[in-house]
């Protein structure tokens, strides 16, 4: 599904991402784990084709999208559904509309959005607020209504930005189980995230990123102990100088 | 195919949507439009009609009279006559008695013609009419008539017309360069209006980029409102225009146009074109506005 082939990005003399590997097959679901500044958003990115590789290849199925031209850029994210820690509706959008618009912009008939948005609406449990704007619905509800429109057009990855992080506890599980269901049904999930009790309940497979290089590929793994090894350290030394 | 007009169904749909939304900056867009299309309109009114008084005058004003003395025969004035219709510039010289002359004055009196019948002698001189082509030409032609001998006064108005030229010329130009102006500070104006608009959509337009809308689908709908407010504009402009224009005439009243001997270009003439240029100017100020605005959000 997803290929990277020593892959390096780096901005001026920060690096994003150095040399790295990495192969995730169809109908994964894989959390992509590391500190901000790691390069989780690097790798995200250089997915969607917002950012170049300086050296190596990425393959999204077949396709080589480093080559992509930007006029094909547009069909590279229709095949990609994306959702964000913010959400990101169109605000002067009802609930059915923002769903709709990413079946307009692939130019279906507006015969077939009104058929398929309610089921999918109804999929991801939000088929009452479908005339509501945005604002009028809960942090979650919104969630809710990002991947209805991240997954109307059937695409093979669903790429979640920290799609819970803006989420309290029991609405992120929520949608965690959303994410699981349609993960079910056959969609790659690739999930950036710092919640770490969803990970490590979860046990899927886990990408830790540090300074650009990945650090740890477990094929069902937790969120990992290096975390904890700094945050302790950092703890530690703020008691010791307490201690003082 | 379905799936191009699709996307001009969701297009249009998608502009309508949008301008109601956005009301304020529609409104907005439109009143500026409206205003600059107005003072455009109304110099282009002052520039057609000067040039239609001008063009009146030119024609009024393409003879020269050439007065005969008493002494000169028919026959030496028919010299003259031959002479002149050699010259260039020339159109056609024609002799002109004093009785037909006279003959001419009665018509123009009308019902107090009785007044020129208690004359004892023709006061007129004969005189030859020479009519021109050109204006430009007139110069040479007096200067060749005043070598003819039984010549008692030559008259004519060049430089009443020259006079009249300068203005209209002066007018002309003038506006010609305040429309231009106004042109570019209605894009301006235009464009600033809608790249707001833009400007409070830009996280909107980076959303549709997100989910894969190629360049054109998220420009269309803008282009169409952008277009659809110029046409708009044009249309209430001319609406006010032509009332205006109308009002003037009735105000101003056919009388002082007969004592100019001049007339104002017809509304509906006028109108018809004014709607025309209008259209273009407004879907083009409208079109180019946001196309503008818009570069900026959507290089990728």
């Amino acid at each position: 599904m997803i290929t990277f082939d020593n892959v390096t990005k780096s901005y001026g003399t920060n690096i994003g991402i150095q040399d790295v590997t990495v192969r995730i097959k169809k109908g994964d679901f894989v959390f992509l784990v590391g500190p901000s500044g790691a390069g989780k958003s690097t790798f995200v990115k250089l997915i969607l084709k917002e950012l170049t590789p300086d050296k190596g290849t990425i393959k999204l199925k077949d396709i080589e999208i480093n080559r992509l031209s930007n006029r094909q850029i547009p069909k590279l994210r229709r095949s990609t559904g994306i959702v964000f820690q913010d959400f990101r509706l169109l605000p002067q959008k009802t609930v059915f509309e923002n769903v709709a618009f990413a079946m307009e912009i692939v130019h279906m008939s507006q015969r077939a959005i009104r058929r398929q948005v309610p089921q999918v609406l109804s999929l991801v449990g939000i088929s009452s607020k479908a005339n509501k704007y945005p604002h009028e619905l809960s942090a979650g509800e919104q969630q809710r209504v990002a991947i209805a429109r991240a997954i109307i057009n059937n695409p093979a990855l669903l790429i979640a930005d920290e799609p819970t992080g803006n989420l309290d506890p029991d609405t992120a599980w929520e949608i965690m189980r959303l994410l699981e269901q349609i993960n079910y049904r056959g969609t790659t999930i690739l999930m950036v995230t710092h919640a770490k009790d969803i990970v490590d309940k979860m046990e899927k497979r886990v990408i830790a990123i540090d300074k650009g290089r990945i650090v740890r590929d477990d094929a069902s793994g937790c969120y990992g102990a290096y975390e904890d090894e700094r945050l302790t350290g950092f703890l530690g030394g703020v008691f010791d100088k307490n201690a003082k | 195919m379905t799936k191009m007009l699709n996307s001009w169904k969701y297009a249009f749909k998608q502009a309508f949507k949008q301008a109601f939304r956005n009301r304020a900056m529609s409104i907005a867009s439109m009143f500026s439009i409206t205003a600059m299309l107005l003072i455009l309109g109304l110099f282009f009114i002052l520039v057609v009609n000067v040039s239609m008084v001008s063009e009146t005058a030119k024609k009024q004003f393409d003879t020269i009279q050439v007065y005969l003395l008493d002494e000169t025969t028919y026959e030496q004035a028919s010299v003259m006559i031959a002479d002149l219709n050699r010259m260039e510039g020339v159109s056609e010289a024609t002799y002109q008695s004093a009785e037909e002359a006279m003959d001419k004055w009665k018509v123009k009196w009308g019902d107090n013609a009785y007044l020129l019948d208690g004359l004892d002698e023709n006061p007129l001189p004969n005189s030859i009419i020479i009519k021109v082509t050109d204006l430009q030409e007139a110069d040479a032609i007096v200067a060749r008539v005043k070598t003819f001998d039984g010549i008692e006064d030559v008259k004519y108005y060049k430089d009443t017309v020259d006079q009249l030229m300068k203005i209209t010329r002066f007018i002309q130009v003038g506006a010609m360069v305040v429309i231009v102006f106004l042109v570019i500070v209605s894009v301006i104006v235009v464009s600033n209006t809608v790249k707001l608009t833009v400007l409070a959509r830009e996280r909107e337009i980076s959303i549709m980029k997100y989910v894969g809308a190629t360049n054109w689908f998220i420009r269309g709908p803008f282009l169409i409102e952008g277009i659809f407010i110029g046409i708009l504009s044009a249309l209430i402009s001319v609406g006010i225009i032509s009332y205006i224009y109308y009002k003037i005439t009735e105000l101003i009243g056919p009388e002082i146009f007969i004592m100019l001997s001049t007339t104002m270009v017809p509304g509906e003439f006028l109108i018809t074109h004014l709607v025309w240029i209008f259209l273009a100017l407004g879907i083009s100020i409208g079109a180019s506005g946001s196309i503008i605005s818009m570069r900026r959000f959507l290089d990728t």
